[in-house]
C-alpha cells in the first residue's frame, strides 16, 4: 500500500515535471525584487518575468512589492536586517546613493550590459564623480497634460493649448461649460501638487537643465523670479480644481479622469496605465504650455526607476545574471511597452505602440527634456528640498502660503545647510 | 519584606523563577534589548559604517536647532489637541453611554454594547481608509447625508483643510475608540454594590443625582485608569495619522503628532533619508514624555483617588 | 404616577441616545459592505443606498478572489493571533501569579520593569528585533511575528492578571497547600481556572492589535506566503487603488473575520470586565 502510493507520488512528480517543461534543476536559485509598484504586480507575474525564466529555468524571479508609502522604510529596515530580498528597485539620486556608500547595493559598474547606457541615463544612479554605478536604469518618467477628448470637443476646444494664456482660457470655457472638472488636481497627499503641478510646468519658467544647473551651482536662487513664476501660476489654478480638492487624493483624481468626469489631469505618464483601463475615454496629451507663444519648451523627463543589486545577496551569480537581462533591449521593449509611460533609458531603439506614449515621447524632439530640480544633491540635508517643496505647492495651490513667502521658505531651507561649491 | 508564610518555605523558591522566567524571557529579549539598542543609539552620530558617542549632541539639535525644533513642537502641540480631544470627548461620550448601559431594566442593551464597540475591534488600515472615502467630496457619501438633513452648505474637505483636519482625526480616532471607556466605566459601574445604591434611594437620592453624587465618585479610580491608557495611546499614536493623510501629515503639518514626526526621523519619507541617530533621539524624548506624565497620575492622582475604593 | 411617566421618557431618551450612536458606530462599516455588493456605477452614483437587484454585484469580490490569496492570508493571522494570544495568557499568567502571590525582594522591581512596556511602543526596536530574527533565522516566518506579539502583549496582560490574582482568596490556595498540592498544582489547577474571565479580556485586548498590525508583518514577514490578511488587504488596496469593486470588496473580507471572532468572544469579554477586573 504504502509503496504503491510512493510509486504514484514519483510519477506524478515525474510527470509533471516533464510536462511542465520544469526540468527539476538541481542549482536553481530564487531571486525577489522589491519594488514600490504594487500596481505593476500583474505585468511583471504575467508578461516580464515569465520571458526571463523561459530563457533561464534555473532561475525563479519573484516580483515582491510593498505600497509606496512605506517602501523606503521597509527596505532599509530590511537591508540593515539582513532580510532584504536580492534585487533592490532603486529611487534616483541619493536615496539609494546612501544605500550604496552604507554598502547595502553592490558596484554595478561592470556588470554586462551596463554599455547600453548613456552618462545621462545612469546620472542618478552614479556616484557624485560618475566612476561608480550601483543600479541598472529603468525608466523615466514624463510630465504634461491628460486632457480628455469630449470634454474639449463638447466646449469647442479645437486644438491643445499652446501657451499658459490659452491655457487658462480653455479652462476658462471648460469652467463655463460645467459639465467636467477643469483641472483635475488635488492637494492631500502634497506630491502631487509638486510632481504634477511645480516641476510639471516650471521647466518652462527655469529653462529646464539650465536652471536646474545654476541652482546646484548657487548662481540662482529659489526666490529668482524664474523659479517663483510657477508658484504664482499654481496659485491661479485653485477656481478650476473640483469642490473639495483639498481632500482629493491622487487615486482619487485619477478615479475622475479614468470615468471621464475630468477635462485635464496634469499627468506623470504612468498613468496612461490606469486611464486605458477605461476603453470609452478618448483622450490625448500635450506638452506643459510655454509662458509667450514661440518660447522654447522644457518638459520634465525624469530619471524614476533603475534596479540595483542587494550586496548581500546569497544569489549574486543569479542576480547578475537577471541584472544583464534587464540592461538588454529585450526588456527595453517588453517593458517600455507592458507599462506604458515608462520610457526606458536603454540607447537601444524602443518602439513605444501605446498612441498617448507616442505622443510624450514625441515631445523629446520638439522640447529640451530635464530633470526635476530638487532631486540631484538639493535633497542630501534637513530640511529636505523636496519634501518642503511637496507642502509648498499644496499651500501655494490651497491658497494659504503666497508663491513668494513659498520660494523664500524653500530657498532659506535650503541656505540652512547647502553651501554651493565655488 | 518576608513574611510568616514565605519564612516557612524553602530558601530557593525555584517555582518563583519557573513562573517568571518565560515571559521575563521573551519580553526582554524581544522588547527591553531591543529598545536599550534605540536608547544607546541616541547618544551616537554617524552611520553603521562609522558610528561616534555624541554624548546628548543629538537632543541639543533637537531642541536648538530651529530646523529640528519647530518640527518637534509643532507635533508635540498637535499631540496636547490630540489628547484634549479624546479626553474632553471620547471618555465623557464614553461614561454617558456607560451610565445609559448600566441601566439594569433597559433592553437591547447587549446589542448597543456590542455594536458600539465594533469600532475598536478594526484596524487602521480599515479606519483610516474608511472614513477618507466617507469624507471624499469625489465620493459624496457625507455630502449626500448631510444635505438630507439641510446641512449640504456646512460640507468642508475637513481632511484637507489645516484648520480642521487634526480636530476631523481627533474626531475618528474618539470614534474608533469610545468603546474601550464605555466598557471599563459600565464594568465599573456593575461592580458598585447594589445595597450602595439602596441605600442612597432611600435618602431620597435618585437618577440624575444618584449618578452625580454616588457613582461617579466610585468609579473615579476606573477614570484615572481611562485617562492614563488615553495618554499613552495618544502620545504613541502614528497610524492614523500615516493611513489617513501619509506621513506627510499634511496639510501643512497641521495633523503630524510625535508619532508621524519619529517615523519620518526614523525611517526617513521619500527623499527625506531615515536618521536612525536622531530618530532614536525622538524615541526617547516621546518615552521620558509618557513616563512623565505616568508619573504624575501615579504620584498624585492615584494616591489621592484611592480613599474612595471599596 | 409621576414617577412612572418620568422614568418612561427615561427609557426613550436612553434609547434615542444610544441607538443615535449606534448608528454613527455601524454606518460606516456598514456603507464600505453594503457598497461591495453593487456594480461600479451604482457605487459612485448611489452610495448610500444598499445594493438593490438592479445594482447588486460580485464583481469586487471576483476580483480578490482571483488576484489576492485570501484564504492564506486569513489562515497565517489566524495562526499568528491564536498563537500569540494562548502564548500571552499562560505565560502572563504566570508571571502575573509569581507577582501577586509570593513576596520576594526583587518583586516591585519586577513589577516596575515588566510596566515599562506597556508605555513604550516596541515599533521603536524594529531595526534590532529583524536583527535578531535574521540572525535566528526565523526572518520571513510566522514565528517571528508571533514572538514579537508575545513579547508586546505581555506587560498589560501581567499588568491586569496580577491584579486579578490578588482577589483570589487566599484560603483557597492555602487549603490546597494542606492537601500538599505543588505550586505549579495550585497555579494550573486551582487558580487559573478561577481567573478565566480575566483571561478572556486580556485575549480580547491583545487580539485586536495583532490582528490588525501592519508594520511587523511588512517587516519580519512580507513574503507571500507569510502575509497576513491586514498587510495583504493593505497591499491589495495599493494594487487595485483605482478599482473601487475590489477596494470595497477587500476591506469587508478583512473586516469579516474579526467580526465574526469579536461576537463570538464578547460575551466572556463582558463577563471579564464585570467579574472585576480593571476597577
Amino acid at each position: 500500500m504504502m509503496t504503491r502510493l510512493h510509486i504514484k507520488l514519483m510519477l506524478a512528480t515525474a510527470a509533471l515535471a516533464v510536462g511542465t517543461g520544469l526540468a527539476p534543476a538541481f542549482a536553481a536559485s530564487n531571486l525577489t525584487i522589491e519594488s514600490w509598484r504594487p500596481d505593476d504586480l500583474p505585468i511583471w507575474q504575467d508578461t516580464i518575468l515569465p520571458v526571463f525564466m523561459k530563457e533561464h529555468p534555473d532561475i525563479k524571479v519573484t516580483f515582491a512589492p510593498s505600497d509606496s508609502t512605506q517602501y523606503d522604510a521597509a527596505v532599509r529596515s530590511k537591508l540593515q536586517g539582513g532580510s532584504a530580498g536580492d534585487i533592490i528597485t532603486c529611487r534616483p539620486f541619493d536615496a539609494s546613493l546612501a544605500l550604496f556608500k552604507a554598502g547595502q547595493l553592490a558596484d554595478v559598474t561592470s556588470l554586462p550590459g551596463m554599455e547600453n547606457f548613456s552618462p545621462t541615463a545612469k546620472v542618478a544612479w552614479s556616484t557624485d564623480d560618475g566612476k561608480q554605478a550601483f543600479c541598472v536604469p529603468m525608466a523615466s518618467v514624463l510630465h504634461g497634460f491628460i486632457y480628455n477628448k469630449d470634454a474639449f470637443d463638447k466646449v469647442g476646444i479645437t486644438a491643445p493649448p499652446k501657451t499658459m494664456d490659452e491655457f487658462y482660457a480653455d479652462l476658462d470655457k471648460i469652467k463655463a461649460d460645467g459639465t467636467y472638472i477643469p483641472l483635475d488636481l488635488g492637494t492631500h497627499d502634497q506630491w502631487e501638487a509638486a510632481t504634477m503641478g511645480y516641476q510639471n510646468i516650471g521647466p518652462n519658467y527655469w529653462k529646464g537643465e539650465e536652471g536646474r544647473k545654476a541652482l546646484i551651482a548657487g548662481t540662482q536662487k529659489l526666490t529668482d523670479p524664474q523659479w517663483v513664476a510657477p508658484f504664482k501660476e499654481l496659485a491661479k489654478w485653485k477656481p478650476y480644481l473640483a469642490d473639495g480638492f483639498e481632500s482629493q487624493s491622487d487615486s482619487d483624481s485619477t478615479n475622475l479622469f479614468q470615468n471621464g468626469r475630468a477635462a485635464i489631469y496634469p499627468a506623470g505618464s504612468w498613468a496612461i496605465t490606469s486611464f486605458e483601463k477605461n476603453p470609452d475615454l478618448k483622450m490625448a496629451a500635450f506638452p506643459p504650455p510655454v509662458a509667450k507663444a514661440g518660447d522654447e519648451c522644457y518638459i520634465s523627463d525624469h530619471v524614476d526607476i533603475a534596479m540595483g543589486i542587494n550586496a548581500a545577496s546569497k544569489n549574486m551569480e543569479a542576480a547578475k545574471t537577471f541584472m544583464t537581462w534587464v540592461a538588454s533591449d529585450e526588456f527595453a521593449a517588453l517593458y517600455s511597452n507592458a507599462l506604458p509611460g515608462f520610457f526606458s533609458l536603454s540607447s537601444h531603439e524602443v518602439k513605444v505602440k501605446d498612441p498617448i506614449a507616442q505622443q510624450f515621447v514625441a515631445w523629446r524632439n520638439s522640447c529640451k527634456s530635464t530633470i526635476r530640480s530638487t532631486y540631484q544633491i538639493l535633497s542630501r540635508g534637513t530640511p529636505n528640498l523636496e519634501n518642503d517643496t511637496w507642502t509648498a505647492s499644496a499651500n501655494v495651490i490651497n491658497g494659504t502660503q503666497t508663491p513668494e513667502a513659498a520660494a523664500q521658505k524653500l530657498q532659506a531651507g535650503l541656505d540652512s545647510w547647502y553651501k554651493p561649491a565655488k | 519584606m518576608a513574611d510568616a508564610t514565605s519564612k516557612q518555605r524553602k530558601p530557593i523558591r525555584w517555582h518563583i523563577a519557573v513562573f517568571l522566567a518565560p515571559a521575563v524571557l521573551i519580553y526582554s529579549l524581544l522588547m527591553i534589548i531591543p529598545l536599550l539598542g534605540t536608547l544607546q543609539q541616541s547618544t551616537m552620530t554617524g552611520d553603521i559604517t562609522n558610528r561616534a558617542f555624541i554624548g546628548l549632541g543629538n537632543f541639543v539639535t533637537l531642541f536648538t536647532d530651529p530646523r529640528w525644533s519647530s518640527g518637534f513642537w509643532n507635533a508635540f502641540r498637535n499631540n496636547i489637541y490630540f489628547f484634549l480631544i479624546n479626553m474632553l470627548v471620547q471618555n465623557p461620550l464614553g461614561i454617558l453611554l456607560a451610565a445609559l448601559l448600566s441601566n439594569p431594566t433597559l433592553r437591547l442593551r447587549g446589542f448597543y454594547r456590542t455594536a458600539i464597540f465594533i469600532p475598536t475591534i478594526l484596524s487602521f488600515v480599515i479606519v483610516g481608509f474608511v472614513w477618507k472615502l466617507l469624507l471624499s467630496p469625489i465620493w459624496g457619501v457625507t455630502p449626500t447625508i448631510m444635505k438630507f438633513f439641510h446641512a449640504g452648505q456646512f460640507f468642508q474637505p475637513w481632511l484637507g483643510k489645516e484648520q480642521y483636519a487634526l480636530t476631523t482625526l481627533s474626531l475618528i480616532s474618539v470614534w474608533q475608540y469610545v468603546g474601550v471607556p464605555m466598557m471599563l466605566v459600565y464594568a465599573a459601574l456593575l461592580s458598585i454594590p447594589d445595597e450602595v445604591l439602596e441605600a442612597a434611594e432611600c435618602d431620597g437620592i435618585t437618577g440624575m443625582n444618584q449618578f452625580w453624587k454616588i457613582q461617579l465618585p466610585l468609579i473615579l479610580p476606573t477614570l484615572g485608569i481611562i485617562s492614563i491608557l488615553t495618554f499613552v495611546g495618544n502620545f504613541n499614536a502614528f497610524d492614523l495619522v500615516y493611513v489617513a493623510q501619509t506621513a506627510a501629515a499634511g496639510p501643512n503639518f497641521s495633523t503630524d503628532l510625535l508619532g508621524t514626526f519619529l517615523y519620518r526621523t526614523f525611517f526617513g519619507m521619500q527623499l527625506q533619508q531615515g536618521d536612525q541617530n536622531m530618530g532614536s533621539a525622538v524615541a526617547t524624548v516621546m518615552f521620558l514624555i509618557i513616563l512623565g506624565g505616568v508619573c504624575i497620575y501615579l504620584f498624585t492622582v492615584q494616591n489621592r483617588l484611592r480613599r474612595y475604593q471599596f | 404616577m409621576s414617577q412612572a411617566r418620568n422614568s418612561l421618557t427615561r427609557s426613550v431618551l436612553s434609547h434615542a441616545i444610544l441607538l443615535t450612536y449606534t448608528i454613527i458606530a455601524l454606518a460606516p462599516v456598514l456603507v464600505v459592505i453594503l457598497n461591495s455588493f453593487k456594480t461600479r456605477a451604482a457605487i459612485f452614483n448611489q452610495p448610500v443606498m444598499p445594493p438593490l437587484p438592479s445594482t447588486f454585484s460580485l464583481i469586487g469580490y471576483a476580483t480578490v478572489f482571483g488576484r489576492g490569496n485570501f484564504a492564506l492570508y486569513f489562515t497565517n493571522s489566524f495562526i499568528v493571533t491564536v498563537v500569540s494570544v494562548v502564548l500571552v495568557m499562560v505565560f502572563g499568567a504566570m508571571a502575573g501569579f509569581a507577582l501577586s502571590e509570593y513576596r520576594f525582594k526583587l518583586n516591585t522591581l519586577m513589577g516596575l520593569y515588566l510596566a515599562v512596556g506597556i508605555m513604550i511602543p516596541i515599533r521603536l526596536g524594529t531595526v534590532a528585533i529583524l536583527q535578531i530574527m535574521v540572525a535566528t533565522g526565523l526572518v520571513n516566518s510566522l514565528w517571528a511575528l508571533i514572538l514579537v506579539y508575545t513579547a508586546s502583549g505581555l506587560p498589560l496582560s501581567i499588568f491586569i492578571l496580577a491584579e486579578f490574582m490578588r482577589q483570589v482568596s487566599d484560603d483557597l490556595k492555602n487549603a490546597g497547600r494542606i492537601d500538599g498540592l505543588s505550586e505549579y498544582k495550585i497555579f494550573f489547577r486551582l487558580v487559573f481556572p478561577l481567573v478565566r474571565p480575566a483571561l478572556a479580556t486580556v485575549a480580547v485586548f491583545t487580539m485586536i492589535p495583532i490582528w490588525n498590525d501592519l508594520w511587523f508583518p511588512l517587516i519580519l514577514a512580507p513574503g507571500e506566503a507569510t502575509k497576513t490578511i491586514t498587510l495583504g488587504a493593505q497591499s491589495f488596496i495599493g494594487q487595485f487603488l483605482t478599482d473601487w469593486n475590489a477596494v470595497l470588496a477587500a476591506l469587508s473580507l478583512a473586516i469579516l473575520p474579526i467580526l465574526v471572532l469579536y461576537l463570538i468572544f464578547s460575551r466572556q469579554l463582558i463577563r471579564g470586565l464585570t467579574s472585576g477586573a480593571v476597577k
